[in-house]
């Protein structure tokens, strides 16, 4: 034997240990795969071998593999084995594996149940130590349910080291197993008290995560927690007290006025930063939370401020960035506290640290005035150019918006610089995801403020000649959408709505949504072409509109879209028609007036796009109320018997789809009920022809194209002459020019250099208000002079006596809302909690006021006693030390659990008339692992029963200290014994069958040795229910160590 | 509570990687660059928190990180951590392993991974911090180490010589051999 060991010893030194491996790693840096795989298939044999150190060695270095991002879970039954062993640096390498790999759903946790068991009440506290470190890491539902009551008992443990650890390991176990929670949270509370200042402090941070998510059920903790927080000294521990605080205050007002005092006292002496921030958080939260009535409501909030002016212009940026977050929450109660330091705000968007600038953005909100909207935009619109991430560009497009959105626009006095700032967004950005956002500003602007409408109109056309769709996914191109609808809509604003309808047409390569607003709009321009047309009595005009549109929009005919196509269709059938009426007849074309048929056709087209849009709230349609005898699940019409069904349901659907155009047109025009149905989609050669030539003049007027010969201008004069007024339209205007902004605005912004277009409001806005000022020149200079230094004196300039300019625009904010609804209905506030989180199950509500004086009612009291019956049922069921077993019992509780359910249905029955026990009673019946006789045994403890209790204590400490010695050895008996048929089955079924066997050996062994004791553990067993009562009265779980 | 605690050099090479919420390996390591890819990018003289890292976190997550010559120490944490706290915590650690490995390097992280882990699982358990009073928790270390001496006792005395030959790198050892300067020594030769 000793030369084995020798043997093996001797074998390991040339062995791979893990500084080789590393070494290795580090020398093969080019083919570091390989040499890595060629180490696992080494790691592979090593643990083959029988030898512990060998495993423990080639363990080690899996976790050193694991790190480097290589699976390492098929090694989880080398790792429990090494686990497994008694040697603590064995053990320790063993858990720190399973923290790395194994997770909660690993199957093969089931088999470590009572090896951590075991760990957990080993008598070297550094077992127990690792083992909950380890456990901490991946602990499981089931192992939670079965090694609740060890961790209990390690929370009582002498040793602080391990009550520490004990404690923390509690809060995974709640989460996996909430109905812990009820029987051990007395105990927790004790552990506020507990004379180490570590274990207090792990108390503490546990009911701090547990309240942090249902606070309501901690309340009641509030004076333990206050007196700690007066009196404790550790600043850890008091941070956490003291966040804890904040997330109770929101649920009552007077604890929130108790605690400014000690607060206020905390954030004038302590000298540490961590606690003076915490304190001003919590302080903040609870001038939320009191509405009102508070003397010193007002020094409070301005001492907060004054903290976080420090924290802001303190040198360090990890201070001013948590100054800015602290100043964030004022913000939403007290803006106008937050914006005496406008200054302060304004000076950190300049700040070279990403993260303290977005914090600034968070606050502009609150800082932008009538006064410095503009320059704030100039400013930010300046940071864009200059940013480089594009979720930082993105997040500053955001907050443009939104601080000039803010209330209905009520900081914007010229919406005409509004839009000019939104094409400049447009134009600035090219990959950003808030396209959207632009378009449903540019939107709501020309809805709701009239008089821009006609600069808007102005925009959108430029905007819609001169947008280059790029090929890069992002959703910029959703502006043209906007800028198409506003043109359509507003034509009457338009100045040249040829020039406009001529851009709408030009096909291009758009996303079908907006082709379609771009083919809708094609016809309310159409209708106010014609319109005009009408009123000249220009007859060739209209012909002349009509052939043109007509030739355009059969780019859209083909398209992919069929919403395109349908309403292109739609548009083409309803011209045609008007088209077919002007050429009737011909007499009437000679003699130059127009028919009235095609009058009446136009009119009525006109009249299909009057009339003005309202805003609507967007949840209007919501609250108005269902009309009575309005049941929307009942048929309108009988539906068709069934028999018909397959083959008529089939023509329906054919129908629906062909004659989709034909109703359309139906509804839209409502005119031509009769008309013709288009037979195809395909185009005449005579259509096919112009539409190539059509092709032609496009690309020679493309100044993108090369232009081969100057056949395409002849081409182009000829159809000019075929057509006598097509040149109308295929004029000069037409020919798209890219813009070269050389004017004398122009000029002076290309020399200036940083200039934009929308600079231009703000200097007019400054120079009226330089003039209207008395001193106007001497303004005018500071103006001058603090742009050129940029410091954050440029935002003073603009004085607080100086009057708000008046807004040029004004907004329509009326909504359109159905009777007797209010904007400000909340929303229902479902789906706001995640459905997996844990926390959820744990809301349970804590009986704390009946422990409301722990230190007295807890000795040997009726609160506590359950806590320490449960304590003695695992040290029954568990402490078995074979390895086999410990793959067993797993399988074993597995299937006992149904048994134990209904074991805690009946105790649950009988439970309910004991009214003393009630706190104990459900939990006592969930987690008694033990067999059913001592439940029984538990649950006949009555009243009367408890009144004797004190009287039978200290007998009873004697004999439960007998029995517990008579418990830990009956254990390992009782699992092997009862779960006899499961071994068999495990033979068969095992996962890992080169390694089961011989443990499965052992196993059967041992069994065989413990069935001759079959008989005399039946007469312990029955000893030890004997002596089941009085243990969980009094027995203090010391006394196992 | 702590998500994850990584450490990692210049270059974005994981040092120590410890995860309180289960990831598979793939996602890990996709973790540990991005998370890389975001803290690198930032100057020494910015502030050590970071919203975002989009794989691991979320709204209520943020990495708090602290720069230590050629090695990063970042945290995953949640709201319910203190940002000036845990700054603090990564300060006691480094210190720890500074005290442990007498004036600690990348080095000494690279082929004592173990020994880190170790050492950090005396700080934090399961994403709750354990101690941060330094002297605990380096009498708590010492304690342990004694016991793996206790235990190694003879029996590693032999795996020991061996390592030690290991390392001595006999290749270099010859290179470092000095021999007498061969021509001055034949130059100085007097017939």
């Amino acid at each position: 034997m000793a030369l084995k060991k020798v043997k093996g010893n001797f074998e390991r030194m040339f062995d791979k240990n893990l500084t080789d491996l590393v070494r290795g790693i580090r020398n093969n840096k080019d083919n570091e795969a390989k040499y890595i795989s060629q180490c696992i298939e080494e790691i592979k044999q090593e643990l083959r071998q029988d030898n512990v150190s060998v495993k423990c060695n080639a363990v080690a270095k899996l976790t050193y593999i694991q790190m480097l991002g290589y699976d390492i879970s098929w090694a989880g039954f080398n790792i429990i084995e090494v686990m497994s062993s008694s040697r603590f640096t064995c053990k320790r390498i063993g858990y720190l594996a399973a923290s790395q790999c194994f997770h909660p759903d690993s199957e093969l946790l089931m088999l470590t149940t009572n090896m951590i068991r075991k760990d957990l009440n080993s008598q070297n506290q550094y077992d127990a130590g690792v083992a909950l470190s380890g456990l901490s890491c991946f602990i499981s539902p089931d192992l939670s349910r079965d090694l609740a009551n060890d961790i209990m008992t390690l929370m009582s443990s002498t040793k602080p080291y391990l009550r520490m650890k004990a404690v923390l390991m509690m809060y995974k176990v709640f989460l996996r197993y909430p109905e812990a929670l009820r029987p051990a949270f007395p105990k927790l509370k004790e552990k506020l008290e507990d004379p180490d200042p570590g274990v207090q402090s792990a108390a503490v941070n546990v009911i701090c995560e547990l309240a942090r998510k249902n606070p309501k059920n901690y309340l009641p903790l509030a004076p333990v927690f206050f007196k700690l927080m007066t009196t404790s000294t550790n600043n850890w521990m008091l941070i956490k007290i003291i966040k804890l605080f904040g997330a109770l205050t929101p649920l009552e007002p007077r604890l929130g006025k108790k605690l400014i005092e000690p607060l206020t006292n905390l954030i004038h002496s302590t000298s540490a930063m961590s606690l003076l921030y915490e304190c001003i958080n919590t302080v903040i939260a609870v001038l939320i939370s009191i509405s009102s009535g508070m003397p010193n409501h007002s020094a409070s909030i301005q001492l907060c401020v004054q903290k976080l002016r420090i924290l802001i212009e303190d040198s360090d940026q990890n201070l001013k960035y948590l100054g800015l977050l602290a100043m964030s929450k004022i913000l939403k109660t007290h803006p106008k506290s937050v914006q005496t330091h406008k200054d302060l705000i304004l000076a950190c968007l300049d700040d070279k640290d990403e993260s303290i600038r977005l914090r600034a953005l968070d606050l502009l909100y609150g800082m932008v005035s009538k006064k410095n909207l503009m320059e704030i935009v100039k400013r930010l619109l300046g940071h864009m150019e200059r940013a480089e991430g594009s979720a930082y560009r993105d997040e500053l497009l955001f907050k443009v918006i939104e601080i000039c959105a803010q209330s209905s626009y009520l900081y914007v006095t010229n919406f005409e610089w509004y839009m000019t700032v939104l094409v400049e967004l447009i134009q600035l950005e090219a990959g950003s995801k808030h396209g959207c956002l632009i378009a449903e500003q540019l939107l709501d602007v020309a809805i709701r403020v009239p008089v821009v409408r006609q600069f808007a109109v102005i925009e959108m056309t430029n905007l819609l000649d001169t947008f280059a769709v790029s090929t890069q996914s992002n959703s910029m191109y959703e502006v043209l959408y906007a800028a198409a609808w506003i043109v359509g809509e507003f034509s009457s604003e338009l100045a040249d709505a040829e020039k406009t309808l001529n851009i709408l047409m030009r096909p291009r390569q758009l996303p079908g949504h907006i082709q379609g607003v771009y083919v809708q709009n094609v016809i309310k321009l159409f209708a106010r072409l014609a319109t005009t047309c009408l009123e000249q009595q220009n007859m060739s005009g209209i012909v002349c509109l009509c052939d043109h549109v007509l030739e355009k929009l059969h780019h859209f005919n083909g398209s992919n879209d069929i919403e395109v196509q349908e309403r292109a269709n739609s548009a083409c059938m309803l011209i045609e028609m008007l088209r077919k009426q002007l050429t009737a007849s011909d007499e009437t074309a000679t003699t130059g007036a127009i028919p009235t048929l095609a009058i009446e056709i136009v009119q009525e087209m006109a009249l299909l796009f009057a009339g003005e849009l309202i805003p609507v709230a967007p949840k209007a349609q919501r609250k108005v109320p269902l009309p009575n005898g309005l049941d929307l699940d009942e048929w309108i019409n009988e539906p068709p018997p069934e028999d018909a069904s397959s083959s008529s349901s089939d023509h329906d659907k054919d129908e629906l789809f062909v004659s989709s155009t034909h109703d359309g047109n139906d509804a839209a025009g409502g005119v031509h009920a009769g008309a013709k149905r288009r037979k195809s989609l395909e185009l005449t050669p005579e259509q096919m022809e112009r539409q190539r030539v059509a092709r032609l003049i496009e690309q020679s007027n493309n100044p993108h194209y090369l232009k081969s010969t100057p056949i395409s201008s002849s081409i182009a004069i000829g159809i000019s002459s075929n057509n006598s007024n097509a040149d109308q339209y295929d004029n000069i205007d037409d020919i798209p020019i890219t813009e070269i902004p050389l004017d004398i605005e122009g000029v002076v912004a290309l020399r200036v250099g940083i200039t934009k277009r929308s600079d231009k409001y703000l200097q007019t806005l400054q120079a009226t208000t330089s003039l209207s000022s008395k001193d106007a020149k001497r303004k005018h200079k500071k103006g001058k002079k603090s742009k050129k230094s940029k410091n954050k004196v440029a935002y003073n300039s603009s004085s607080e006596s100086e009057a708000e300019p008046k807004p040029l625009h004004l907004v329509n904010t009326t909504l359109d809302m159905p009777e007797g609804v209010t904007l400000s209905d909340s929303e229902d506030k479902d789906g706001k909690y995640d459905p997996n989180d844990p926390h959820r199950a744990l809301d349970i509500e804590l009986d704390i006021s009946m422990f409301e004086t722990p230190a007295k009612v807890s000795k040997g009291s009726v609160s506590i006693s359950p806590n320490k019956e449960n304590l003695k049922a695992p040290t029954q069921a568990g402490t078995s030390s074979s390895k086999g077993t410990d793959a067993v019992a797993g399988k074993k509780e597995k299937k006992s659990k149904e048994k134990r359910r209904a074991d805690r249905k009946t105790s649950k029955e009988q439970a309910v008339p004991n009214l003393i026990d009630t706190e104990g009673s459900p939990y006592r019946a969930s987690t008694d692992n033990g067999g059913s006789s001592n439940n029984n045994n538990i649950i006949l403890s009555d009243t009367a029963h408890s009144q004797h209790k004190k009287k039978k204590r200290e007998k009873s400490e004697k004999a439960a200290h007998k029995s517990s010695k008579q418990l830990i050895d009956d254990a390992p008996k009782t699992t092997t014994t009862t779960c006899t048929n499961i071994i068999d089955v495990g033979d068969n079924a095992s996962a890992e069958p080169e390694a089961e066997p011989a443990i499965i050996k052992a196993h059967r062994k041992k069994h065989k040795k413990e069935k001759s004791q079959h008989k005399e553990k039946r007469m312990h067993k029955t000893a030890a229910s004997d002596y089941e009562q009085p243990q969980g009265v009094s027995t203090p779980s010391k006394e196992i160590f | 509570m702590i998500k994850a605690i990584l450490v990692f050099n210049n270059h974005g090479k994981p040092r120590l990687s410890k995860f309180y919420q289960y990831f598979d390996e793939n996602l890990q390591q996709q973790i540990i660059k991005e998370t890389f890819q975001l803290v690198s990018k930032r100057d020494d003289n910015v502030c050590n928190f970071l919203e975002g890292g989009s794989l691991i976190g979320g709204a209520d997550y943020k990495l708090i990180y602290r720069h230590y010559a050629t090695l990063y120490f970042v945290f995953c944490v949640d709201s319910s951590e203190s940002e000036l706290g845990i700054l603090d915590l990564i300060q006691v650690f480094v210190e720890t392993l500074d005290k442990c490995f007498e004036n600690v390097c990348e080095l000494d992280l690279i082929f004592h991974a173990d020994a880190v882990h170790h050492i950090l699982s005396e700080l934090v358990m399961g994403g709750m911090v354990l101690q941060t009073n330094m002297n605990d928790i380096m009498a708590r270390i010492e304690e342990q180490n004694k016991l793996i001496k206790q235990e190694a006792g003879i029996s590693a005395a032999p795996a020991r010589a061996v390592s030690v030959v290991k390392s001595m790198n006999i290749p270099q050892q010859i290179k470092d051999i000095k021999l007498p300067d061969l021509p001055q020594a034949i130059k100085d030769l007097k017939f």
